[in-house]
């Protein structure tokens, strides 16, 4: 394979991946601020349908990822609204909504099956483009995959360096002590996580406007997505840049079981295509292992060179959840 | 005893409103998508109940989610989301294939072949439920986000079989596996498919259940650990094992209910052979608030509405997944009115 095919399909990848780093870095923010919004996989299926449909109707890309947002940020206002001021359960009421959004989607979008839509296009950025490599690989691809390399950065800094995001880190650890200096923990709640799942919603139309353009029904092949975003999450640490590695990661692994397939033709293709998926899932063992007690025990009876290095890969690789994600917090 | 007689009363209003603004709602999206509702609802209601075959149908489809949300309410007991006993289903209804293609052509008796395979079946359940609870325990693996992996792995590993090693001869796509021969066949009444087998398995596992969650040691046990977990540790309960075990005998009655799905329903191995019975298991399991006495009536009216909406889309062009937004209306009001309830109630 010739450098330039690698290189085009790593293009592919990172541009598939802007929808996962949309909703993956809105559920950070959600699930830093203390709420879990467990309604993404619904979320994104909707949202891509809803904003089709949108699209369709006013032929404007704009409205499609407005009303795809809209749709996010209403699910999210509901989890936030049932988890803060009616004291659900947040895992509760993020699957029932992700079930019902589902259904929702299918039935509200069967007029819409297979109709043609606006899909986004490609626009390179002029002198970056031409940049050897990184220009063909980064700075060809459309403006929404552009938006999240910004978002990215941006959520970094928002998160780590600024005031706000100090904040923002107080109210899921220690709500009560954010309180005491004066944050309104619930509000601010609300806030991030309408802000969240607007971003999840972004996932949605980014899908169908662009990397799977259009609708079509239960094979639209959404289905799936927002679990994986939810698994990157906690992959991620529940940092925006280690987040989006996590996606792109994803996305890498979906290219590779793609290419891979002339190379084991016993395997059927269908398997190779959702094998990304449990694998994502299962790098969620390399995040928590080292809190097992077997796994302390082990390395303890190691030599001490090998310990040594092991613990430090496990210390690198581990992420606890903020200490406040899914309890309630009363300001009493 | 007045006092609780009326709190009984206000929940049950409360209850009733939720419902009352779930059917708002679903009205609310007929009008809006151009259907006339009182139609709609009336052949959700026929193509449920309208003929012998519809009703057959229904009694066809509720042995496997009466079975399902029973084994769901011993997860929910010990506090645990077994979300994935999806791929519980599904491996119940590879093992059970699995068994039933091996034994095929053997000199054992049909009866003998039927009740190995639905007990390998609930082996196959128990297992991927295991490995949930291994994947929590010693991977520090949320049961959530484990049980949706293991989902994953079981919907390849079926395409892979379907696809692969037991694609029928000639052709292999998604309508499965060969069927299997008549006498493999779970016995049903006349031509209709109803198993009364099938009805006393899923009779009996929801008895089971109730009185294993009800009046057992162990029962009460899964229960504190439950309701606080710190504190059932502290009292000398070994959580994990608890914890490992609730997940165990859920993925048994998960493994039936794939065997079922298979030896009773579709008879052959299917893409999607759980019909997605254990996500509406959860969902019912939510909205009868875990108590085993409404498990039966619940899951009938639920795959009432499943098989009723078969009828949309040939009478009157809806999507039949009409009735997946009305089930999940139901249970996002009930939830959502119970917390208005619990507000409301705390002021007075």
């Amino acid at each position: 394979m010739s450098f330039e095919i690698v290189l085009i399909g790593l293009a592919t990848v990172i541009i598939s991946a802007a929808p996962i780093v949309f909703a993956v870095i809105g559920e950070t923010f959600s699930e830093r601020s203390g709420v879990i919004n467990l309604s993404l996989n619904g979320t994104i299926v909707l949202s891509a349908m809803i904003s089709f449909a949108v699209a369709v109707h006013t032929n404007s890309l704009i409205f499609g990822y407005l009303s795809g947002m809209v749709v996010g940020a209403i699910l999210a206002w509901i989890v936030a609204f049932s988890s803060i001021s009616l004291h659900q359960s947040q895992v509760a009421v993020g699957f029932v909504l992700t079930e019902t959004a589902l259904s929702l989607a299918y039935f509200l979008g069967s007029p819409y099956t297979n109709s043609q839509g606006p899909t986004i296009q490609r626009v390179p950025i002029p002198l970056l483009s031409s940049i050897p490599v990184i220009g063909p690989l980064l700075f060809n691809a459309d403006p929404l995959t552009y938006l999240s390399y910004l978002l990215i950065i941006g959520a970094w800094i928002y998160v780590f360096k600024t005031r706000p995001g100090l904040i923002l880190q107080g109210i899921g650890e220690r709500p009560a002590a954010a309180f005491v200096r004066g944050a309104n923990v619930n509000r601010l709640r609300y806030m991030y996580t309408i802000l969240g799942g607007a971003l999840v919603g972004l996932a949605g139309p980014i899908f169908s406007l662009g990397v799977k353009a259009g609708w079509k029904g239960t094979i639209s092949g959404l289905d799936g997505f927002g679990w994986i975003a939810l698994s990157i999450t906690i992959f991620g640490g529940w940092n925006p840049v280690r987040a989006a590695f996590g996606a792109y990661l994803f996305s890498l692994l979906q290219w590779l079981s793609l290419i891979a397939q002339p190379a084991f033709p016993s395997i059927p293709g269908a398997v190779l295509q959702v094998a990304p998926f449990p694998l994502m899932i299962l790098t969620l063992l390399l995040v928590n292992i080292s809190d097992a007690e077997w796994v302390n025990r082990t390395l303890a009876g190691m030599p001490e060179s090998t310990r040594k290095v092991i613990a430090r890969i496990l210390r690198a690789l581990h992420a606890s959840p903020p200490a406040g994600l899914g309890i309630p917090f009363e300001n009493e | 005893m007045l006092q609780k007689q009326t709190s009984r009363w206000v929940n049950l209003g409360f209850q009733f409103l939720a419902i009352l603004v779930a059917l708002a709602f679903t009205t609310l999206l007929l009008v809006l998508s151009g259907a006339p509702p009182i139609q709609a609802y009336k052949e959700l209601i026929l193509g449920a109940f309208g003929s012998i075959d519809n009703v057959s149908n229904v009694l066809i489809a509720w042995a496997p989610l009466l079975i399902t949300t029973a084994g769901l309410l011993v997860t929910f007991a010990a506090g645990l989301w077994n979300i994935g006993i999806e791929g519980q289903i599904t491996l119940g209804a590879i093992f059970t294939t699995w068994v039933l293609r091996s034994f095929e052509n053997s000199s054992l008796s049909p009866t003998m072949i039927i009740i190995l395979s639905i007990v390998a079946g609930m082996f196959g359940g128990m297992l991927w439920a295991s490995l949930v609870g291994v994947l929590k325990t010693f991977g520090g693996v949320n049961e959530i986000f484990g049980g949706l992996g293991l989902n994953f792995i079981a919907s390849t590993l079926v395409l892979y079989l379907i696809y692969g090693p037991w694609r029928r001869p000639g052709v292999a796509s998604l309508s499965g596996t060969e069927i299997f021969p008549n006498r493999l066949w779970l016995p049903s009444i006349s031509n209709l498919g109803i198993s009364p087998w099938a009805f006393a398995l899923g009779i009996l596992g929801i008895l089971i259940i109730y009185f294993f969650l009800r009046g057992t040691y162990i029962g009460l046990k899964l229960k504190a650990i439950g309701k606080n977990i710190r504190s059932a540790h502290t009292l000398g309960i070994p959580t994990w094992q608890y914890m490992m075990l609730s997940f165990m005998i859920c993925g048994l009655f998960a493994g039936l209910t794939g065997a079922l799905q298979v030896t009773n329903v579709y008879h052959r191995l299917l893409p999607y052979i759980t019909s997605g019975y254990g996500f509406l298991g959860l969902l019912v399991a939510m909205l009868i608030n875990y108590q085993a006495i409404w498990v039966a009536p619940i899951t009938l009216f639920y795959v009432a509405l499943n098989v009723g909406s078969v009828q949309l889309p040939i009478a009157l062009k809806l999507d039949s997944n009409l009735s997946g937004v009305l089930q999940g209306f139901l249970v996002l009001f009930v939830l959502l009115m119970e917390g208005v309830r619990q507000k409301l109630t705390r002021k007075v």
